[in-house]
């Protein structure tokens, strides 16, 4: 086996797990902060995949579709929280998640309703076709740009959290939700907000990994099975964890993917299992 | 939460609705067979009134977990397909006897179960939820990729029971009602079971973990092994209900692992209510019925279904029987 192959390979699970670091951090962003493990996470992972596509096909640009489905899929899901979870916070910590796995069936249904059952192809932007070289290897320019975009929105995002007000008192509220409020912070509308960004992180996952996959009502699925994975290593709740075991979970699939194509996705699973046995709170997580 | 096995008090019994309950919770095993035995001529279809059966089994046993040890799991399907598809694999690919087959089913989905267990019983919490879809996702694909034992996509098929024998008696399993009945002992038994679980100490110490888990702690339960004991019997019984689906169908689709179907599970469960020995076997009925009626109108009744189970968790948490129980029963 040559080296080259090895890295063609080891990138593509860098780009396969940059896409699981942006769900995973949806994900971990909600739960973090509202305490809401979203079961309609790779629903909405994939409803943002067809918008991103109607928008493209309406524009006839990959680059709005990119740009305002990830949006339009936040504000949808702003009005989720607004309308199905708010009533939900007090109650017991399982109710938000049997709802939002209801509502994940309703989101599935709805697209077969309106997009068909089949999958759709999703063309890659001519911009972004082809491969180049990079000394050592041919690597799909496409992929290249995924990695970029989510190196992109994973520093906004630290910048965001860590440099700005909002991002303070989201940090802030995370921990103590009661003492904002007591220091006259309006948490809800934190939370309303913060649930938007997480489920928008989610579409634009779906909008990326569009052209390399194709398109499809049960997508989401997987996508979702593959989030719960890199959360439960990573540490649920905890950023940088979502980060490296986003990436540690694609190197692993494409590098089994290279020997034994059949072992590719059940070698996910066998890693989150070790990872339970050695440290039930995950790699970068707290004990409870 | 109370639940009617706890709802005996002196002052309380001498009222009418309480007296009802208690009645209804001491004699809850024969009623249920009872209902079991009309339940075919209710409905419009005896193939319908055999799913309710199966899957009224499955929730009844994801209940003893959820319901009473106060676990949300999301990996169930895992077991009611192991269940399926060591029968099917036993009877069609080595010919063994169709009760030795139901056997072999329930104790590998009883060890799978055991497992699982052991692995996210070490989670807390919300952590529980996914590590459980996790592990359910790895046997779904296990079999996805494994298609000479399981026929892969196409699920398993060739290994239909014609036929069984029963003390010299041969009984035409191909008959609807003939099937119902020998799938009903099944049923009968897994109920007869939950019910002498939730009446020993054991059933009594899930619910004392479900209360409150640190105070169960404190009082000197092993919290970890009664969860696993309470994961493991849980799965045993819904690997029971797999085993009565293979004979059923003579089929296992490969979506009777996948998490939508642990889903399902849950939702059946909530429906008819949590917590509450009938609530389970109702929401399936209900559950199956819907599914039954809102089809025939339209492909896509899971919008349907999915919708009402949304507004069921909004407003009625405690589904039908057990919001029957606290609201007309009190």
């Amino acid at each position: 086996m040559d080296t080259e192959l090895i890295l063609m390979q080891l990138f593509s699970g860098v780009a396969l797990g940059a896409i699981l670091v942006i769900t995973a951090l949806g994900l971990s962003i909600i739960f973090g902060m509202l305490g809401v493990v979203n079961f309609a996470h790779g629903a909405l992972f994939m409803v943002g995949a067809y918008a991103g596509l109607w928008v493209a096909s309406l524009t006839g640009s990959f680059w709005w579709g990119l740009l305002v489905a990830p949006i339009m899929i936040g504000v949808f899901g702003m009005a989720i929280e607004y309308v199905l979870i708010r009533p939900l916070y007090g109650r017991s910590i399982d109710d938000p998640l049997l709802l939002t796995f209801g509502l994940s069936y309703v989101l599935v249904e709805g697209v077969r309703i309106v997009f068909g059952s089949d999958g759709i192809p999703f063309p890659t932007p001519s911009s972004l076709t082809g491969v180049v070289d990079l000394g050592v290897g041919f690597f799909p320019i496409y992929r290249i740009f995924v990695v970029g975009v989510v190196f992109l929105v994973v520093v906004l995002l630290w910048l965001g959290l860590e440099k700005t007000k909002f991002g303070l008192i989201v940090r802030a509220g995370a921990r103590d939700p009661t003492m904002m409020k007591v220091l006259g912070v309006d948490i809800s509308k934190v939370w309303l907000l913060v649930f938007g960004l997480g489920v928008g992180l989610a579409s634009l996952g779906g909008v990326l990994s569009g052209p390399m996959r194709s398109v499809n009502p049960e997508m989401g699925a997987l996508v979702l099975a593959e989030a719960f994975v890199v959360t439960v290593i990573g540490g649920l709740g905890s950023l940088v964890g979502s980060i490296i075991a986003g990436l540690l979970v694609g190197v692993v699939i494409s590098m089994t993917a290279l020997f034994a194509p059949e072992m590719a996705t059940i070698v996910m699973f066998a890693l989150m299992a070790i990872v339970l046995l050695i440290r039930p709170q995950g790699l970068f997580g707290k004990l409870a | 939460m109370t639940s009617p096995a706890l709802t005996v008090s002196p002052s309380a019994s001498a009222r009418k609705p309480a007296r009802f309950k208690s009645l209804v919770t001491k004699y809850r095993v024969p009623l249920s067979i009872l209902a079991l035995c009309l339940l075919p001529w209710l409905l419009p279809s005896k193939a319908l009134a055999v799913n309710v059966l199966i899957y009224g089994t499955v929730a009844v046993g994801y209940n003893l977990l959820f319901g009473y040890t106060g676990l949300l799991s999301f990996g169930h399907a895992a077991f009611v397909g192991t269940g399926a598809y060591i029968t099917g694999i036993a009877i069609g690919q080595f010919g063994v006897p169709w009760y030795l087959a139901v056997l072999m089913g329930v104790i590998g989905g009883a060890l799978l179960a055991f497992v699982m267990g052991a692995l996210s019983t070490r989670t807390r919490g919300i952590y529980f939820s996914m590590v459980t879809l996790a592990l359910a996702q790895l046997v779904y694909y296990v079999a996805l990729q494994t298609p000479s034992w399981t026929g892969g996509e196409n699920g398993l098929r060739g290994f239909t029971v014609n036929k069984i024998n029963l003390f010299g008696f041969e009984i035409n399993f191909l008959d609807p009602v003939n099937k119902y009945y020998v799938l009903m002992v099944f049923a009968a038994l897994a109920l007869w079971l939950v019910s002498r679980i939730l009446n020993s100490p054991f059933g009594a110490a899930i619910e004392a973990i479900r209360e409150n888990e640190r105070r169960a702690r404190t009082c000197g339960y092993n919290v970890e092994r009664t969860k696993l004991l309470s994961f493991t019997l849980s799965g045993t019984i819904c690997a029971l209900g797999g085993t009565m689906s293979a004979l059923h169908l003579a089929f296992v689709p490969l979506d009777s692992l996948h998490y939508l179907s642990s889903g399902m599970i849950v939702m059946m469960t909530l429906l008819g209510g949590a917590s509450s020995f009938f609530g389970p076997f109702i929401g399936a009925l209900v559950f199956l019925v819907m599914e039954d009626v809102f089809s025939l109108w339209t492909s896509h009744w899971q919008i349907i279904v999915g919708s009402i189970f949304v507004l069921f968790v909004l407003f009625l948490p405690k589904g039908i029987w057990g919001t029957f129980l606290t609201r007309v029963m009190r």
